[in-house]
């Protein structure tokens, strides 16, 4: 028998068949686990915690006071990041930098190393590595256990809960509340969440619009960028809460964006009816505290981290490289430069930050780390962390971090656009090779990748001209 | 909540067999086991808990889009364990059911653990259901026990297992609780020492049971490959689309073949 032949057979049978056959085969299990389980199951008596529960709920998910509590536990997450990473940062960067790096040429030259391998690894890739450690790891150590602690108590669905009205609204799937919640983690991970998305349409703009949750590499970005300039704009004792604030607003400001371009797509190339489905909103559970300190810390500081100095290592030589080989009497890294300066100053950024973005592609995460790098060899700021070049430091690094920038020309509107424009890029190349496997389409991958830039590039240079205009 | 006094058991060296936890080091195992389950009913906290693995947890749903492989070793039997995406049924379209679905019929797996949120029995209940007429092979893993005791909810599981002629297995994963006699289960299973006897479901209506059977061998016959051809008949007659597609192109015979690569082409 063919299989065509099977096929109508098949076919043949479903004509015989009752009508409501489909509903009959679903009944009988329905009606079987009903019938099971309240045979086996009984109460005991009244369940305390699920009253609880259910206030809690009442809170949480209300339309009037869900987003105002939304924002608080944000903020306030935030704000132990910001305020807590200053010690540890300062000591890192004291001891990777300030001290690490001379003692380690030290040593390559006394052990007779040719002055340019000395470079190339002390000044180019361990350099840059000390940037990415002293610079993200204390606010992840302390954002990632908080973030981990809010998502094992449950609180993740009940914020897919509050967004899903405005997500419904803006022609997309509720659930990709969720997986805009899972890309404040991992891009990556927010894009292939959106599996859960049955809609191929709906699935399609959770993907293309996952990059404006703001991911692990970029918080710490956000959180140094924000609490170096922003919070220095006020009396110190707001710096942190500013910063903080700052901060969500621009995570925030990730999701309007989102929920924009969601809508743009549903009433443009991706038209069609929003399907609706059921969010479990599973139980609060205590979060056990030291499992969660520990996989917090293992799996997600030191696998951002890890995979952070894995990319600054090539990145550390590039840079070295390319501010010590010359063309014409001048540095690559200075014809780069010089060259994306005129459209950095238009977007209200540098050339600098645009060759550190450039070479940030296969990872956000090393962004700061180097601009840094490329802002000491480019301003002939030699004696950052050698001994005897003291002078421009103060005690404390973000301090430190400011003067450093500031001599490479930045201004708050520098602070502000560099937000901006980290929130609003490509993103990165892990996740844009996630994309590409998910849709299987090279176009959507496109406007995926080219889209996100686009928008940056436009925002930036509004707010940039906006400022110059009226401040 | 435990079935038999733990203490003798725990201290009796011949029954309890001892865990070697293997990470994702799993060549040459000699048994698969599948973990399936509703969403967020602990599915990867078991999985952990066997596996050594920390594969992420969250309490949300929806946290294991894919699968996930582990193994573990178990009186020098080894078991390579597939974490598979929480589904409420296996009936519907979406990737992740799909890929939990196709694990379950056409993996083949030796075992297939059932995780059950003990505070939601009845809706659990619906996909353990499902998948007792698909796999003949199946352990209960009751979890969240400690939940439905806060909720002052009673579970007569040695009941339960008499109803669904499976082993159903108390625990709480997130502790540790019940996971060796979950292990046991599975071995027993596993070997052939516990013979299952899953329910299934009966169905009244007219013809249903020749046209079952009808397809059932005619599908054997174009696909000799293919497990459980009573199962897809019945799906097949239910108008189950992906399955008819595949009749009609000839593909459900491949399906079977290589679950490894379709899965992968599917989830890509």
């Amino acid at each position: 028998m063919t299989t065509s032949d099977l096929f109508r057979k098949i076919e043949a049978y479903r004509w015989n068949l009752p009508r409501n056959f489909h509903d009959r085969l679903t009944e009988s299990i329905y009606g079987e686990a009903n019938r099971i389980a309240s045979s086996r199951t009984h109460r005991t008596g009244e369940s305390t915690r699920m009253a609880f529960q259910r206030t809690l709920d009442k809170w949480l998910t209300n339309p009037f006071t869900g987003y105002p509590l939304m924002a608080l536990i944000f903020t306030v997450v935030l704000w132990i990041t910001i305020a807590g990473a200053n010690v540890p940062s300062a000591l890192l960067f004291t001891g990777l930098i300030e001290k690490g790096q001379p003692f380690l040429k030290n040593v390559c030259e006394s052990i007779g190393l040719w002055p340019w391998l000395n470079g190339l690894l002390v000044d180019g890739i361990y350099l840059t590595c000390a940037w990415v450690v002293s610079v993200m790891l204390p606010p992840m150590a302390i954002f990632f256990p908080l973030f981990t602690i809010l998502e094992d108590l449950g609180y993740l669905p009940r914020v897919a809960f509050n967004l899903d009205r405005l997500f419904q609204r803006a022609g997309a799937h509720g659930k990709q509340a969720l997986t805009m919640t899972m890309g404040l983690g991992c891009n990556a991970a927010g894009v292939i969440a959106a599996r859960v998305i049955d809609s191929p349409r709906e699935r399609l703009i959770a993907i293309i619009t996952n990059n404006f949750s703001l991911c692990n590499g970029r918080w710490p970005t956000q959180i140094l960028i924000a609490s170096v300039f922003l919070g220095a704009l006020v009396p110190p004792a707001l710096a942190s809460l500013t910063a903080a604030i700052s901060v969500f607003a621009v995570a925030s400001l990730g999701f309007v964006f989102a929920f924009l371009s969601s809508w743009a797509l549903s009433r443009t190339v991706l038209k069609g009816e929003v399907s609706s489905f059921t969010l479990e909103l599973p139980p609060y559970r205590p979060p056990k505290i030291f499992r969660t300190l520990y996989t917090s810390l293992i799996d997600r500081t030191l696998f951002v981290l890890w995979r952070a100095v894995v990319f600054a290592v090539p990145a550390g030589a590039i840079i070295w490289l390319t501010a010590n080989i010359s063309i014409g009497g001048e540095s690559i890294a200075w014809w780069m430069v010089t060259l994306l300066d005129p459209v950095g100053w238009v977007m209200g950024l540098t050339g600098v930050i645009l060759v550190a973005y450039l070479l940030a592609i296969p990872a956000n995460e090393i962004v700061i780390p180097t601009v840094l790098m490329l802002t000491v060899h480019m301003t002939g700021l030699s004696g950052v962390g050698e001994q005897g070049a003291g002078v421009m430091f103060e005690t404390s690094e973000t301090t430190t971090l400011a003067a450093i920038l500031r001599t490479g020309g930045w201004t708050t509107l520098t602070a502000i656009c560099l937000m901006i424009f980290s929130l609003c890029h490509n993103p990165c190349s892990t996740t844009i090779y996630t994309i590409y496997k998910e849709t299987g389409s090279a176009r959507w991958t496109a406007v995926a990748t080219f889209a996100p830039v686009i928008m940056g590039v436009v925002l930036c240079s509004f707010v940039a001209l906006a400022w110059r205009l009226f401040l | 909540m435990s079935s038999c006094s733990t203490d003798t058991c725990a201290s009796c060296t011949a029954r309890i067999p001892v865990l070697e936890k293997l990470g994702i080091r799993m060549t040459g195992w000699d048994h698969v086991v599948a973990l399936a389950g509703n969403p967020n009913t602990g599915k990867s906290t078991v999985f952990n808990q066997l596996t050594g693995l920390r594969q992420h947890t969250g309490n949300w749903p929806g946290k294991t889009v894919s699968r996930a492989e582990g193994g573990f070793s178990l009186d020098n039997r080894k078991y390579k364990l597939v974490d598979l995406p929480g589904t409420y049924s296996l009936l519907s379209t979406s990737q992740d059911e799909k890929i939990a679905r196709d694990f379950v019929l056409f993996g083949q797996p030796d075992v297939v653990v059932v995780v059950v949120d003990a505070t939601a029995l009845e809706r659990n209940l619906n996909l353990a259901l499902q998948i007792l007429q698909i796999s003949d092979r199946a352990v209960i893993c009751l979890n969240l026990m400690d939940e439905a005791a806060a909720h002052k909810i009673d579970i007569d599981h040695r009941g339960l297992s008499a109803d669904l002629g499976v082993p159903v297995i108390p625990c709480v994963a997130r502790s540790g609780e019940g996971i060796k006699e979950l292990l046991q289960a599975i071995r027993e299973v596993a070997t052939g020492m516990y013979t299952c006897s899953p329910i299934k479901l009966k169905l009244k209506v007219p013809g249903l049971t020749e046209a079952v059977k009808n397809i059932a061998d005619s599908l054997g016959e174009a696909f000799p490959s293919i497990p459980n051809p009573e199962w897809i008949a019945l799906q097949l007659l239910d108008g189950d689309p992906v399955f008819l597609e595949a009749v009609a192109d000839g593909t459900l015979g491949q399906l079977s073949e290589d679950p490894q690569a379709t899965l992968m082409k599917r989830t890509s």
